[in-house]
């Protein structure tokens, strides 16, 4: 059978999984909608936030980095995981303990302020939009590339499934679709990884595979064989990185921290039943995330093996089928500068900007470019990192089943955080906003009914957003985990682990925090972006590790005002206290 | 870290209990700490010279090790705060 015929009946077959799960599962109670109820079990909450967690940007762009970046790469293998440990062991028990709906729950309680509630929605909200323009993009070329539409109608239909699941199931709906989405996209990770492996060094296990002899008789192991290979090249070695020491660190802190002031994936453990559940959950939750993450690193250099193989020094007319096909996606180009009919892979862009094609080929048969060449670098050679995985199984010509098998899971994965974070929006405009807020006595069918009105909006917003992308949406995705660090993880933490930390600190702490971050990160991308270098950078920090001395200052801020102001009330230290002990989840706070 | 005064009484079953929490804490987070800063950032260049498998030992930290031990580290945690939250009768 074809290909596109197989990726078809693959998608279709996951999509009527899904949607069936959400109409089984559907929410009728606004407890079930904001937490499903509170009674998921914590092996299967761990499925869903890995699924949650795990973005498009996991799934299919991960790998990628890792090819090209070598060691630099390790900052989103130890920043992604980390942040899991400071979960499970500072923050998921003792909010779980508490007992509430949402993230700005937690603030404006503990800090007994309407206004700290406010700050952290605006927090939350500007954190998830970020987040989810570029994700609704990630959907839309997705959908594009596997199911050949347009990126605007790949959007559209991702919009429709998103709306369904979220819209009709709430968290309910959601956690098990997700459930259902994490084994779709770990099976179509791990199976072309297992094929990979096993053709390379003999060993089908991805992880052990990377630290194994190449079965090419040459008794080098994969990353010496992969150094010397780019070497050659004129390329850095692959265990080398090319970023400075203390930006490697505040980049991987960053994420780590980020990682875990990501209200999405907070969320995700008020749904358990007990505090020692959501310890559990957050051990499973890294356990079905690491599954992914330690392959990654495996796909990576294996493709990058693979690709420098297949492509450098082999002549356009006789490289294998997976070059034309992914030329004609603007993923691969060859731009013959020196008119060999040979494709060169050297360091440096083969020309300036993404591939433009003039419709015409050029004597090898090439597609040929309007580019201007680049002429710095003898490089001919375009490619697009995500080929790393979206066409590795035909760089290494596996069946078309496993293509269809990567099509559905890079869907799943960018469905499932979607909808993660269109939920968290929804719950803080309907609770936070509207019923703690602005109109209390509001019954709780209309919240319910707000609820499902906000996540509507949030889709509209977002498809918005995926179809005509600002420009700053692909730039400032990563940041949402600096934003995270600097302002709301701070403020949970200091409300379990600081009894006297006052509502004037930690306002003043996480606006200090939101503003400077966003300042830095605004300045070096948007307002100066010829000033973005290691020279200008504070500290020699780049804006991706900005995160960590805003979080920094706000610890500061917040312990300065605390001290000068008003003591935190005494039923404020007696919630702290509930909050730290774990018997009788559910009751330190009642609804 | 602990700020108890006396405005607010906690028992001393809760006093004890927190005070062990942040003990086991404050060890695991310094681990987390030394396999992911230290052993995959601070001292790479110095572990690289040895290797596991066909990793050097820096870029494997980096790249795989810390990964299994972050998981190594919540399965120590979950099991050891059920004894202590028994030890002092607290467990939910």
């Amino acid at each position: 059978m074809e290909t596109q015929t197989l990726i078809y009946i693959f998608v279709a077959l996951s999509f009527s999984l899904y949607i069936g799960i959400a109409i089984w599962s559907r929410a009728g109670s606004t407890k079930e909608f904001y937490v499903a109820g509170g009674g998921v079990n914590p092996v299967v909450n761990g499925m869903a936030t890995a699924a949650d967690w795990m973005s498009a940007a996991s799934f299919i762009s991960m790998a990628g980095i890792l090819a090209f970046a070598g060691y630099d790469g390790s900052v989103y293998l130890m920043g992604w995981t980390g942040g899991f440990v400071m979960l499970a062991l500072l923050l998921a028990p003792y909010l779980r303990k508490f007992g509430q709906f949402t993230v700005p729950d937690f603030i404006g309680t503990r800090y007994y302020s309407k206004t700290a509630r406010v700050v952290a929605v605006i927090c939350l909200i500007f954190i998830s939009f970020t987040y989810i323009a570029g994700q609704m993009r990630g959907v839309g070329i997705v959908f594009s590339r596997f199911l050949d539409v347009e990126i605007t109608m790949g959007v559209i239909i991702g919009m429709g499934i998103v709306f369904i699941y979220a819209v009709l199931g709430g968290m309910k709906g959601i956690t098990y679709t997700q459930v259902a989405q994490y084994c779709v996209l770990i099976f179509a990770y791990m199976v072309p990884a297992f094929f990979l492996s096993f053709m390379i060094t003999g060993t089908p296990i991805p992880q052990l595979g990377l630290g194994s002899e190449v079965a090419d008789g040459s008794g080098l192991s994969v990353l010496q064989k992969l150094d010397s290979v780019l070497v050659e090249l004129g390329f850095t070695a692959y265990t080398d990185g090319s970023k400075s020491m203390i930006d490697v660190f505040c980049i991987t802190l960053a994420l780590m921290v980020g990682t875990a002031g990501l209200p999405h994936v907070i969320v995700r453990f008020f749904t358990v039943p007990k505090a020692s559940d959501a310890r559990k959950s957050a051990g499973w939750a890294l356990f079905f995330i690491a599954l992914l993450y330690t392959t990654a690193p495996a796909v990576g250099a294996f493709g990058m093996l693979n690709f420098v193989d297949k492509v450098d020094d082999t002549a356009y007319s006789e490289v294998d089928e997976f070059f034309p096909l992914w030329e004609s996606n603007g993923l691969l180009a060859f731009q013959d500068k020196n008119g060999d009919g040979v494709m060169q892979y050297r360091p440096g862009a083969a020309f300036e900007g993404k591939p433009e094609y003039t419709g015409e080929t050029g004597p090898s048969g090439e597609r040929l470019l309007s580019n201007a060449p680049n002429p710095e670098s003898a490089n001919e050679v375009y490619v697009d990192r995500d080929i790393m995985v979206l066409a590795n199984p035909e760089i290494a010509n596996l069946p078309g089943w496993v293509v269809a098998l990567m099509a559905a899971g890079g869907l799943a994965a960018a469905l499932s955080t979607a909808a993660g974070l269109l939920l968290v929006i929804s719950s803080s405009v309907s609770h936070d906003l509207l019923k703690s807020t602005f109109a209390p006595n509001i019954s709780s069918k209309t919240e319910l009914l707000a609820a499902r009105i906000a996540a509507t909006a949030a889709i509209l917003v977002a498809g918005y957003l995926g179809i005509y992308p600002p420009g700053w949406v692909a730039q400032v995705v990563a940041f949402a985990f600096g934003l995270a660090a600097a302002s709301l993880f701070p403020a949970i933490f200091m409300g379990i682990f600081f009894k006297s930390m006052n509502k004037e600190g930690a306002i003043a702490g996480m606006i200090s925090g939101l503003v400077f971050t966003f300042g830095y990160i605004a300045y070096f991308k948007f307002m100066n972006p010829a000033a973005n270098n290691a020279d200008s950078w504070l500290f020699g920090i780049s804006p991706e590790g900005i995160g960590v001395v805003g979080m920094l200052i706000n610890f500061g801020i917040a312990i300065a005002v605390a001290s000068v102001t008003a003591k935190t009330p005494v039923e404020i230290r007696k919630l702290v206290d509930s909050i730290r002990v774990p018997r009788g989840a559910g009751d330190a706070h009642l609804h | 870290m602990d700020d108890d005064n006396p405005e607010t009484e906690t028992s001393a079953a809760e006093g004890a209990y927190w005070r062990e929490n942040l003990r086991l804490l404050f060890s695991l987070m310094a681990i987390w700490f030394a396999v992911s800063f230290g052993a995959g950032i601070l001292f790479r260049d110095f572990l690289d010279q040895f290797s596991i498998g066909g990793y050097p030992l820096g870029f494997w930290f980096a790249q795989q090790g810390a990964i299994y031990i972050f998981i190594a580290l919540i399965s120590f945690y979950v099991v050891r705060m059920k004894q202590i939250e028994r030890k002092y009768d607290l467990d939910d």
